[in-house]
């Protein structure tokens, strides 16, 4: 079943949001994607906070905006709720009488709107900061003020635009974990906008990678993270990503080069293995490794407790290798090393 | 040697020399009319029926004429910042032309529209009776005219530098444009519109040439503090000071009242 059934088209002078978003109750579906890419322009198109320019926006058997029938819902007649990236709390209003606001507005009585204003704060943890106004509200309060504002309207979408931005690395996680659990408690269906992939992998059921207006990509997180399809995406699981026409086990690269995969594949393919399984040698080596090219060192930063080498040559990489043995191959920048990976770690799938 | 902590740049006299010379011209005067004020005979002064008719009738008519400016104003300030229509370039000029315009202009193309040969007037004349010039509605009418620009620059400044996403919020959140404006943006801008009233009020205080050409001079009636003053130059001119003292302590007291706002340091 279908809650939200949605093709944002939106143009704006050189660019334009073409986007299909579909969501059953209860899902959460991430749009995941390079700032600029048109995923805020689609929370406020869905919101009702920018008209489309073709496509519709259908929410639980309703059409909300269809430029082709003139049909327009404004935002304060649909049911979504919506957490801003910056929160946007109200600043002259105390944290329950933000979270009230949405339930006064929908027709409640002063008194009922605070009692569930103030039951609202409960669920997220706040009721002993309901009379605080929201500048003396730390980052990690105000997001959950901002969510309990949202969820008290009790809409049948909630959208929230990159809702732990804002927050700092600790704070962060703690949220995370709690907005997962509000989320999964979530009756109806929930769409989340953010550039970081770990946010999208652990709060959706579904990630869309926009780029440039488009998805490029649809799938659960475990199909986005093992067969990425752009650079971008390649770039945010950490995978090196070629594209090339599969014969049997040989990809041919674009740009000539060769690689040597397991599994066999014919026709148009994507190639990705993992920086660490890239060995990095001073001589050519000896044996097996089909996969084996000369490279010179364009950088080298830390990563975790490895270094990621960046590989500039036929093949551009990226290569993980331990302190020791980066001390040990003396590697710096401009350095000529050779790079081998083993057929096993090629992933090839079909583009 | 050693550097000062703080070395102080000298400050060139072409810019120091007019600037002295400036502040002594705004400053004299004031302290000229505290030095010529009768202070032993002030108490009766003060309590003479006219001064007090007068600084009455200036008192209902200024805040009148703030009150005529806010239900007004606010609206237009709100148009001009919220609402992208055609012309608006051309509405604003329209509503700063008061703050520009030569009072005594002001109170003549009042008189032609309201007086009663004029456009609205003779109307209103005939269909309930009544006529603004020569009133204290008058008075008002003339105050509001002059004044409403001061409230509509200022009110239109805090609308445009308000966050206009609180008011997206509050649309997501069930608050139509009238509920988020009088729930969220109002409370958001009051210090902009509590500023502009107050400009606005000490600008109908001192009202005086739009005053006299359209509502004239009845004492108890039209004839306010500013128009009071001028009158009384002629014939008294200790009574003038007194008038004037009066307004200038208002007007102190008013700065003060705003002084975190404007006297502040950007």
């Amino acid at each position: 079943m279908t809650l939200l059934d949605a093709n944002l088209v939106v143009d704006r002078g050189a660019f334009r949001l073409d986007l299909p978003l579909h969501a059953a109750p209860g899902e959460t579906v991430a749009l995941l994607g390079p700032n600029g890419a048109g995923k805020t322009t689609a929370l406020r198109a869905l919101a009702g906070l920018e008209a489309l320019g073709g496509g519709h926006v259908r929410l639980d058997g309703r059409d909300l905006d269809r430029p082709a029938d003139r049909t327009w819902v404004p935002a304060e007649r649909r049911r979504i709720g919506v957490v801003f990236q910056d929160y946007l709390l109200f600043p002259h209003l105390s944290a329950l009488d933000n979270v009230a606001f949405g339930p006064r507005r929908r027709g409640a009585r002063r008194a009922d709107a605070r009692a569930a204003a103030a039951a609202w704060l409960g669920r997220v943890g706040l009721e002993e900061l309901a009379h605080r106004r929201p500048g003396r509200l730390s980052g990690g309060q105000a997001q959950r003020v901002a969510l309990a504002r949202a969820l008290a309207v009790e809409p049948t979408l909630l959208l929230l635009d990159e809702p732990l931005a804002a927050l700092d690395a600790r704070t962060r996680l703690d949220t995370r974990a709690e907005l997962h659990r509000h989320l999964a408690e979530h009756a109806g269906a929930a769409v989340l906008v953010t550039h970081d992939p770990i946010d999208a992998l652990m709060l959706a059921d579904r990630l869309i990678v926009v780029e440039d207006g488009r998805a490029v990509q649809t799938g659960d997180a475990e199909a986005i993270t093992a067969r990425p399809r752009t650079d971008y995406v390649a770039r945010l699981v950490g995978l090196n990503l070629y594209r090339g026409r599969a014969a049997g086990h040989t990809v041919h690269l674009e740009g000539g080069r060769e690689l040597t995969a397991a599994d066999p594949l014919d026709g148009d393919a994507f190639a990705a293995f993992a920086p660490t399984a890239v060995a990095l040698y001073r001589d050519r080596p000896d044996g097996s490794p089909r996969n084996t090219w000369h490279a010179t060192v364009s950088g080298v930063h830390r990563h975790g407790d490895n270094l990621r080498v960046q590989l500039d040559g036929p093949l551009r990489a990226a290569a993980d290798v331990t302190p020791a043995s980066a001390a040990h191959l003396g590697l710096g920048p401009g350095q000529r090393v050779w790079a081998a990976v083993k057929a096993t770690e090629i992933r090839v799938y079909p583009a | 040697m050693r550097a000062a902590p703080r070395r102080r740049r000298r400050v060139p006299a072409a810019l120091l020399v007019p600037a002295i010379a400036g502040l002594a011209f705004l400053v004299l005067p004031l302290i000229g009319l505290l030095v010529r004020a009768p202070w032993s005979t002030m108490p009766q002064r003060l309590a003479e029926p006219e001064v007090l008719q007068a600084l009455w009738l200036s008192l209902r008519t200024a805040t009148a004429a703030t009150a005529v400016c806010l239900v007004f104003g606010v609206p237009i300030a709100w148009l001009l910042a919220r609402v992208d229509f055609p012309g608006r370039g051309l509405v604003r000029a329209l509503v700063t032309v008061p703050l520009v315009l030569p009072p005594v202009v002001g109170g003549v193309a009042l008189l032609l529209v309201f007086g009663r040969g004029g456009l609205i007037g003779s109307w209103m004349e005939d269909t309930f009776g009544i006529g603004l010039p020569f009133t204290t509605a008058g008075v008002v009418v003339a105050m509001a005219f002059v004044a409403m620009p001061f409230l509509v620059v200022s009110v239109e400044g805090a609308l445009r530098g308000a966050d206009e996403r609180y008011e997206e919020a509050a649309a997501t959140l069930g608050a139509g444009r009238w509920t988020a404006f009088t729930r969220v943006t109002l409370p958001l801008i009051a210090p902009g519109v509590a500023a502009g009233a107050v400009l606005s009020w000490a600008r109908a205080l001192g009202e005086f040439g739009a005053t006299i050409t359209f509502a004239g001079n009845f004492p108890g009636r039209t004839q306010t503090m500013p128009i009071a003053v001028y009158l009384a130059l002629e014939t008294d001119l200790e009574a003038a000071i007194v008038l004037s003292l009066i307004l200038l302590a208002v007007s102190v007291v008013v700065l003060a009242g705003l002084r975190d706002r404007w006297t502040a340091a950007p």
